[in-house]
């Protein structure tokens, strides 16, 4: 980008073939991924999934071992970071310390020679509404705050691709959940793309436009919030990004509209456009919210699916909900989210129950029967690493 | 040892300001009143028997001596007023501020540059350069001394200032290289991102954002090699030939009797080190005050 | 070994490896040439030295290159007392400030950490001996225990003292100048190992039922070994090989000689350099091997 202007608006990026190796291992294998303009895109992922390095690759603070990185049309592959059209907001703010937030602000624009660099500086502090704090230092701002400065410091240059690593990570959740609605709203506001790196699945979903679940350095699923969720196509993103129940069976008949798989002695029914894999051992899935628990035997119905019956193994209380646990032989244990519309729970453990569910809410999967295994392993691998550090998501993905 | 090194420097006021940051509440002791009193009262004995040597070099440069400084002659101030009418005091003093600036200028820079590299680098020599940075430490000064004048011997050099110099920048690199080097560690490498990522080219983020915040680690290293250097006696002895520094003066008049005017002057560095650290400890505190009243 | 900290880094949260290795080697090219030239030379011409021989007819101090390894076995017999006198002198030091220095550090680092300001300036006054020269300190001692001064007067007037005694020139008086001179190089990397020290152990220590002198020994004692380590360490080094607190001049006469005062005096005074090389290099082998042996013992290798 030339000094002294501005990105008109957000420009597009586009990986090509990324690889990124590291002495050791190898953090991306082969990337492609397509960014279009102005959107709020958020790669998930556990930690060391390499959506970080995919971030780092992009600003220019590392060069991928293979591949092409275009942004707006530009390749920039051998550009270095200090001449990309590229703004981070960095996990830890990053903010220098022995600048004033003003100077911390103007810096970018000061080292592009741009004009009038305070005013701008000012005008990117009252955007984020703190102008008044300009002439303090980042050790005198509260964690909210100084996310906030990182966020104007990297705006202020209108930069055609804006990069946040984990920005809300150090906050506590309140602020968090504020920051999300906060950001979202500069997003539309200053219409740049945004690049966004995160391993919280509600906070992606809350912000994203797209999301891509990334695993294992590679991209798993890629979609807007709501398509991923109500529709994974893997093991990991089933479980990643929410909860599921996965059964796996055969397939024992299907027509142009539906497939029939036989699991537990039952026959369960996913439409086909659901289903990706339509042949052999195949995996199929429901979300826990989506059951219903009923205590005696439904009547079969073209319309429902249904397991059972079972025992009710666990129970546990979440205030909006109540979470059961139903050991079902052969399917293994089914997780219901029930709403707490009555009083108390409505069964206790060691009842005998069935679970039934829509038949459009089910779901088959691409992965094959060894595929979903790994999956579901590394997505509670993910989830309980995730736990040991911030218990807060993890109670807020099962509530 | 390195870790000796770097808990002196921990321990210098710098590291003590850093300790502001955090205090934590001390254990409350129920019951046993004598004992809580007699760490206190101890450690004040203790502060005492420190200062005492002090205290008397303090008095006895108001001493209406002649030549010996031994008994107490009556109060003057003439020696604190002429302090360099004696002979030799204010020229060795000035030869010992001249060595130390310059080898605290030379071992800066030079320290400075071994301990970026060695945190921010990753090299195959790595080991047998901590090593060489480690011997100067945990070699005596005698050794040190008398290797170097060894070496000076067999080359034909004359010893003089020059010498001096070198033997001084010697011994202070290591100390540099512990000091910056915490520091160093402890820069958060996104900072320096940052900068490249906010269109700072190589050089200017060296110089607006590395170089500033490195800089109370490498002021840290700089007093410290200054300190080392002031009052080094021995390493001095074996290298200065026919010059004198300060505590070299001090050595050749302990024979005969060190003049008042000696006390004048050690007693004047240290009523000016005592209260720039004082004062550095009181802002410093109250910055950290101030500081935590904002965060709030 | 003991350096191997030095060469700790922390460890990135990402590996990052640096490509641009001739920077790394710009920035430390001259800082260890320096070494190499003005540190590792000078032992190497120190080893040498120690080998010369007397030049034929040739006037005092001229020497020739040679290999006479009777400079060391001359040597060493001759000087033997001075170099366990220095040793031994080392030592007590060592413990006496290690004893004298612990309970101050305590106090500083645990018991007035919640007044931060406190703290810092009683750790000033732990530092303000570095602030004045060390010479005029130890010089200080020697008047105020000089058989005219306070000390030697007060304690002949109470006769528990001989007439004819003196303190300066005894090794009690050396022993008391390197102790003194050393309390702070202990106390101070005591003092930043005990700063740390999480005071919830000492708590635990006495919930589950060690009596406080237990506690101190099972508890705080084995958290502050690094701090033992490195005090003992800045002590021990440089008080074996001093020669001021030992010098009759100071606070020594000649039957508190240390080796320190005979390298001094052959290098400085007779010129006799392969005897003050030599006893030089002994001096710094017998410390390596002490120093070796210790940080081993104490198990504190990747501490210290």
């Amino acid at each position: 980008m030339a000094a002294g202007t501005f990105a008109e608006k957000g420009a597009d990026l586009e990986l090509v073939g990324i690889t990124k190796t590291f002495p050791g291992f190898t953090a991306i294998q082969s990337l492609d991924l397509f960014i279009p303009a102005g959107s709020f895109f958020a790669l998930l992922g556990p930690s060391g999934c390499g959506k970080t390095t995919t971030l780092r690759l992009v600003a220019g603070l590392e060069e991928p071992t293979a591949g092409r990185i275009v942004i707006g049309g530009q390749d920039v592959t051998a550009t270095k970071s200090f001449q990309r059209p590229v703004n981070t907001v960095f996990q830890s703010y990053a903010l220098f310390p022995h600048m004033t937030v003003l100077e911390n602000v103007a810096f970018g624009l000061r080292r592009r020679s741009i004009a009038s660099p305070l005013e701008k500086a000012h005008e990117a502090l009252r955007l984020v509404e703190l102008d008044h704090l300009a002439a303090r230092r980042p050790g005198q701002l509260s964690g909210g705050q100084q996310q906030r400065v990182a966020l104007a410091r990297a705006v202020v240059n209108r930069p055609a691709l804006l990069l946040l690593d984990e920005p809300l990570g150090a906050l506590d959740l309140k602020l968090r959940r504020q920051m999300q609605l906060e950001l979202k709203d500069i997003q539309s506001e200053v219409g740049l793309t945004f690049l966004h790196v995160t391993h919280d699945q509600e906070e992606a979903m809350t912000m994203a436009d797209t999301i891509a679940v990334m695993n294992k350095g590679e991209i798993e699923q890629m979609g807007a919030p709501e398509e991923l969720y109500e529709l994974p196509r893997t093991a990991f993103v089933a479980n990643f990004l929410g909860q599921s129940n996965l059964f796996t069976g055969e397939v024992s008949g299907s027509t142009p509209d539906a497939l029939t798989v036989a699991i537990a002695g039952q026959r369960l029914i996913i439409p086909t456009a659901r289903a990706p894999r339509r042949k052999g051992t195949v995996t199929v899935g429901v979300r826990p919210e989506k059951l219903l628990l009923l205590t005696s035997a439904p009547a079969p119905s073209s319309g429902s699916n249904a397991l059972g019956p079972g025992r009710v193994i666990d129970v546990s209380f979440s205030g909006v909900s109540t979470q059961y646990t139903v050991a079902i032989p052969g399917a293994g244990d089914v997780v219901v989210f029930a709403q707490n519309m009555v009083f108390g729970p409505v069964v206790h453990v060691g009842a005998e129950v069935w679970v039934s569910w829509n038949v459009e809410h089910g779901f088959g999967l691409e992965d094959s029967v060894e595929e979903a295994a790994a999956g579901v392993q590394d997505a509670a691998a993910a989830q309980s690493a995730d736990a040991d550090t911030r218990t807060g998501v993890t109670s807020s993905v099962r509530a | 040892m390195s870790g000796v090194a770097s808990r002196l420097a921990a321990a210098t006021p710098g590291g003590i300001a850093r300790e502001l940051e955090a205090p934590v509440p001390g254990r409350r002791r129920r019951g046993i009143r004598i004992r809580g009193l007699g760490l206190p009262i101890y450690t004040a004995l203790a502060l005492i028997f420190l200062l005492i040597p002090i205290a008397y070099t303090f008095v006895f440069s108001f001493n209406d001596s002649g030549k010996l400084n031994i008994a107490w002659q009556g109060f003057t101030l003439d020696k604190w007023t002429n302090v360099c009418s004696a002979q030799g005091v204010c020229e060795a003093f000035a030869n010992s501020i001249l060595v130390g600036v310059v080898a605290t200028v030379l071992a800066t820079a030079l320290g400075t540059a071994i301990a970026i590299a060695l945190v921010r680098y990753r090299f195959r020599a790595r080991g047998a350069i901590s090593l060489l940075l480690f011997l100067p430490m945990a070699t005596p000064e005698v050794v040190l001394g008398a290797g170097l004048a060894a070496q000076f011997l067999s080359l034909g050099v004359n010893k003089g200032l020059m010498t001096i110099i070198i033997a001084h920048t010697m011994f202070c690199i290591s100390f540099v290289v512990v000091t910056v080097k915490a520091r160093v560690a402890s820069l958060d490498p996104a900072l320096e991102e940052a900068g490249r990522d906010l269109y700072g080219s190589a050089v200017a983020v060296f110089w607006r954002i590395t170089f500033p915040l490195l800089l109370p680690g490498i002021a840290a290293a700089a007093l410290l090699s200054f300190a080392l250097s002031f009052d080094d006696f021995i390493i001095t002895n074996f290298n200065s030939g026919a010059v004198d520094t300060f505590p070299k003066f001090i050595y050749i008049a302990a024979a005969r009797g060190i003049p008042a005017e000696a006390n004048v002057v050690a007693s004047a560095v240290f009523i000016l080190a005592i209260v720039l650290v004082v004062v550095a400890q009181v802002t410093r505190a109250a910055r950290a005050r101030r500081t935590a009243r904002l965060q709030r | 070994m003991a350096f191997s900290a030095f060469a700790s880094a922390p460890a990135a949260a990402e590996p990052a490896v640096r490509r641009r290795s001739w920077v790394a080697l710009v920035l430390l090219l001259p800082g260890i040439l320096y070494l190499l030239l003005f540190f590792i030379t000078p032992l190497v011409s120190l080893v040498f030295t120690s080998f010369q021989q007397p030049v034929i007819g040739g006037d005092i101090g001229q020497y020739s290159a040679g290999f006479k390894w009777e400079n060391y076995t001359e040597s060493v017999t001759q000087y033997l007392p001075l170099i366990l006198r220095a040793f031994g002198y080392a030592v007590l030091a060592t413990v006496l400030a290690l004893v004298i220095s612990y309970p101050l550090a305590y106090f500083i680092g645990v018991k007035v950490r919640s007044f931060p300001l406190v703290q810092s300036l009683l750790l000033t006054l732990v530092i303000a001996p570095f602030f004045i020269s060390f010479l005029l300190r130890t010089l200080a001692w020697k008047q105020i225990m000089s058989d005219e001064g306070p000390i030697v007067v007060a304690l002949k007037a109470l006769s528990v003292f001989p007439n004819d005694g003196h303190i300066t020139g005894t090794p009690f008086a050396v022993v008391f100048g390197l102790t003194y001179n050393f309390i702070p190089f202990m106390t101070l990397p005591l003092y930043a190992t005990l700063e740390r020290l999480d005071v919830r152990y000492i708590e635990a220590g006495n919930d589950l039922y060690a009596s406080p002198f237990t506690t101190f020994r099972k508890i705080t004692v084995p958290l502050s070994l690094p701090g033992i380590v490195s005090g003992t360490l800045l002590t021990f080094i440089p008080a074996a090989g001093d020669y001021i607190n030992a010098s009759g001049d100071f606070l020594g006469s000649a039957q508190t000689s240390m080796v320190g005062n005979a390298i001094e005096s052959n290098f400085l005074v007779t010129q006799n350099y392969p005897v003050a090389a030599a006893l030089s290099i002994v001096l710094m082998a017998v410390i390596l091997v002490i120093v070796g042996l210790y940080v081993r013992r104490a198990g504190t290798e990747d501490l210290v």
